[in-house]
């Protein structure tokens, strides 16, 4: 700590320290820990927060797993009526969400993996650079903007439709907002820049002598992506993994407007308890899911893949 | 195991763009030899080889391997394997995974793969060393496992790309002769690439000399050196004190060189020149720093060079003397260090005499750089 200061001098070095203290401190530990609190808490009036009604309860979390105690959902097994006792509505978006997290992270990376190692391997590639820095400019266009971009392009009268009905390939217009498909390449677009950096620059550190070396020792392509190009991009790819799933399965803006009428996202019933239901409490239960969840089911994957922490952040 | 195969480059051109980074190269390597490529940096010799192991295809001319035309035969079907300039071993993979990589590409099981990998450590004199990680090995190690790596895929041919490049001297030395008895061993045909002309000649059978794209030689070492049929070579491989003269007259295989400072001198017209000069011609006399030996007054002029000493430095196994030279040029003169004691000093002039058999006389032609 010493060092620190003397490295930097007191200025920058009580700056930084000060920046960095509120950057974790206030914008990230305080509200999650804000957060953790009230969903623990029953949702009561202004009036009543304070009072011998307002204890600690797990009754929002129970609420996620079991639903409405007085209306227990019914469900029709082989002909017999019989109680549910899960909140099947709110556990089926929550895996509905995770499971479409994972096939966007997925398609995400199939999409980019050949198009990292192309930029980041092949001679052409070096010049095909630039261009990829053109793939930011969309970027500087805010999320929902681009979410209404895509509603137009994937509309009835939009683009894609138009040239498919013009072409006769179809003659009604398909409706790829209902279908979900919208949605699906919208939440695909959103965060794909996130996916090609991080394994891009892993595939551009390594030695193009390793791909021939594999090469000359007879390898087909396939092969060699397997055993020398992908074990090196790994941290590349989880990092990439991480972030775009994170992302997806906290997206709001892509399914509020893409989203088909059917489609409902997790992120979205937070939303409603929040915003239309006023219940802060049973949102920050259903968060709180949300977040854990998500963290062990990265740490689950990082550990199958036999990844560390540490060389994500390299 | 393999038989060694020839390699033939037969009118080899290669062009990147405008650039020819080789022009015109024939070469005939023959099975199981040691062949070596030497040249300065940028001449062309890793080219040469990445247009042998199928990375490069020629812009002209015939790359064969086995009387074979290697034509649209891609890297990983020829009979051949590269070791890399770095080495280029995986760094995710153990020790001996990479040795056995050649293996795992044909399908063979692991149990095999790994007693294969095994006898190859033993070969390269690391034995039980297979489950380290490439990162804990040193340089000389990860030498030998590139070696073992390249050697496990069986190729017909071992295409070497300068690997001793990164070696402190002694283990550069060390491994010299471990290359040598590794290739005697397998019997296979090694191609060398090397800008040190001591590895090239203690190691090779034979060594190509080259010059920017363009093959000025190939013989075997003691040719080149003792014989060397371009100046370029006679200063490139070794050192060398060269005289710059006409010829005066000619006789046999003999000519008298008229030099500007050190006047007329006897020597040796080289094979590969013979018959090109003729009196009249600008020619260069080359006489190397061991062949030149203390002489006297009564040394017979034509093989007498006087001149004034600059400074003296004792190596060891040698005693050199530099003596002014034309143009600013020093001469080196080394003699053995028998014990005599120093010479006179600087300032001096003394009188120094050489065999004419040792004074090569080649035409005008480039120096390497110094
Ligand atoms: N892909 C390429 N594109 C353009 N020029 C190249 C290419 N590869 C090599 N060259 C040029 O060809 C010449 C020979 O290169 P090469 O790598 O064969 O040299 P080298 O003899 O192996 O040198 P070194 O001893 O430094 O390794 C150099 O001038 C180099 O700049
Ligand atoms: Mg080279």
């Amino acid at each position: 700590m010493k060092g620190f200061f003397e490295r930097n001098g007191p200025l920058l070095g009580g700056y930084l320290v000060i920046a960095v203290g509120f950057w974790v401190l206030v914008l990230i530990i305080l509200p999650q820990l804000a957060m953790l609190d009230i969903s623990f808490r029953n949702n009561l009036p202004p009036a009543l927060v304070g009072s011998e009604q307002d204890i600690y309860t797990l009754s929002n979390y129970e609420h996620f797993l079991k639903g409405n105690p007085g209306n227990p959902d019914r469900l029709a097994l082989f002909g017999i009526e019989t109680e549910v006792p899960f909140n099947r509505v709110d556990l089926a978006v929550f895996l509905k969400t995770l499971l479409a997290a994972v096939f966007v992270t997925l398609f995400d990376l199939i999409l980019c993996y050949p198009l990292a190692y192309f930029l980041g391997q092949s001679a052409i590639g070096a010049s095909g650079r630039v261009f990829a820095l053109l793939l930011i400019i969309p970027y500087w266009v805010n999320e929902i903007l681009r979410a209404f971009a895509f509603r137009i392009i994937f509309g009835d009268s939009g683009v894609i439709n138009t040239v498919l009905v013009g072409l006769g390939l179809i003659d009604q217009p398909y409706d790829f907002i209902r279908e979900n498909v919208a949605l699906y390449a919208g939440l695909g677009y959103a965060y794909i820049l996130l996916m090609i950096f991080p394994i891009y620059n892993a595939i551009e550190s390594l030695d193009h002598n390793q791909i021939e070396a594999a090469r000359d020792l007879g390898s087909p392509w396939w092969r060699i992506h397997w055993r020398v190009v992908i074990p090196f991009a790994k941290p590349g790819i989880t990092s990439g993994c991480t972030m775009v799933f994170m992302l997806t399965a906290g997206a709001l803006a892509a399914p509020q407007i893409l989203g088909g009428p059917s489609s409902l996202w997790f992120t979205q019933i937070i939303y409603q308890w929040f915003n239309t239901g006023q219940n802060w409490a049973r949102g920050s239960a259903y968060a709180v899911v949300l977040l854990i969840t998500c963290i062990i089911f990265v740490l689950a994957m990082m550990r199958l893949f036999r990844v560390k922490i540490g060389e994500i952040a390299k | 195991m393999n038989e060694g195969v020839g390699v033939e480059l037969e009118n080899l051109w290669i062009r990147f763009g405008e650039f020819v980074a080789v022009r015109d190269a024939n070469v005939d390597i023959r099975g199981g030899e040691f062949f070596s490529f030497l040249g300065p940096s940028g001449c062309g010799k890793t080219t040469i080889l990445r247009a042998v192991s199928g990375f490069l295809n020629p812009s002209e001319g015939h790359v064969r391997i086995g009387g074979r035309d290697m034509a649209g035969i891609g890297a990983n079907k020829r009979p051949t394997a590269l070791i890399f300039q770095n080495l280029a071993l995986f760094p995710l993979m153990k020790v001996w995974e990479n040795i056995a990589f050649a293996l795992e590409v044909k399908g063979v099981g692991a149990a095999e793969r790994r007693k294969r990998a095994d006898e190859l450590l033993d070969l390269i004199a690391l034995p039980g060393q297979g489950d380290k990680m490439v990162s804990e090995l040193s340089g000389g190690q990860k030498q030998r496992v590139a070696i073992a790596r390249a050697l496990c895929a069986e190729p017909q041919v071992l295409l070497l790309d300068e690997p001793l490049s990164a070696l402190d001297l002694k283990l550069r030395q060390h491994m010299r002769t471990e290359l040598r008895e590794i290739q005697q061993r397998v019997g296979i045909t090694f191609i060398y690439i090397t800008h040190d002309q001591g590895e090239a000649l203690t190691m090779s059978d034979h060594v190509a000399v080259m010059k920017e794209g363009v093959i000025d030689q190939i013989a075997d070492g003691r040719t080149i050196y003792d014989d060397p049929a371009t100046a370029f070579v006679a200063s490139f491989v070794g050192e060398n004190n060269v005289f710059r003269g006409i010829v005066k007259s000619v006789d046999g295989n003999m000519a008298m060189v008229s030099t500007r400072r050190t006047g007329e001198l006897n020597g040796r017209i080289a094979s590969a020149a013979a018959g090109q000069l003729k009196p009249g011609d600008e020619a260069m006399m080359f006489i190397r720093p061991e062949a030149l030996h203390m002489g006297s007054a009564e040394t017979p002029v034509d093989r007498r060079i006087t001149a004034r000493i600059i400074h003296e430095e004792f190596e060891g196994q040698a005693y050199n003397v530099f003596l002014e030279g034309a143009e600013g040029k020093e001469i080196k003169m080394s003699l053995v260090n028998r014990g005599q004691s120093r010479l006179s000093g600087a300032g001096n002039e003394i009188a120094m005499m050489f065999d004419p058999d040792q004074a090569v006389v080649l035409p005008m032609g480039e120096l390497a750089a110094e």
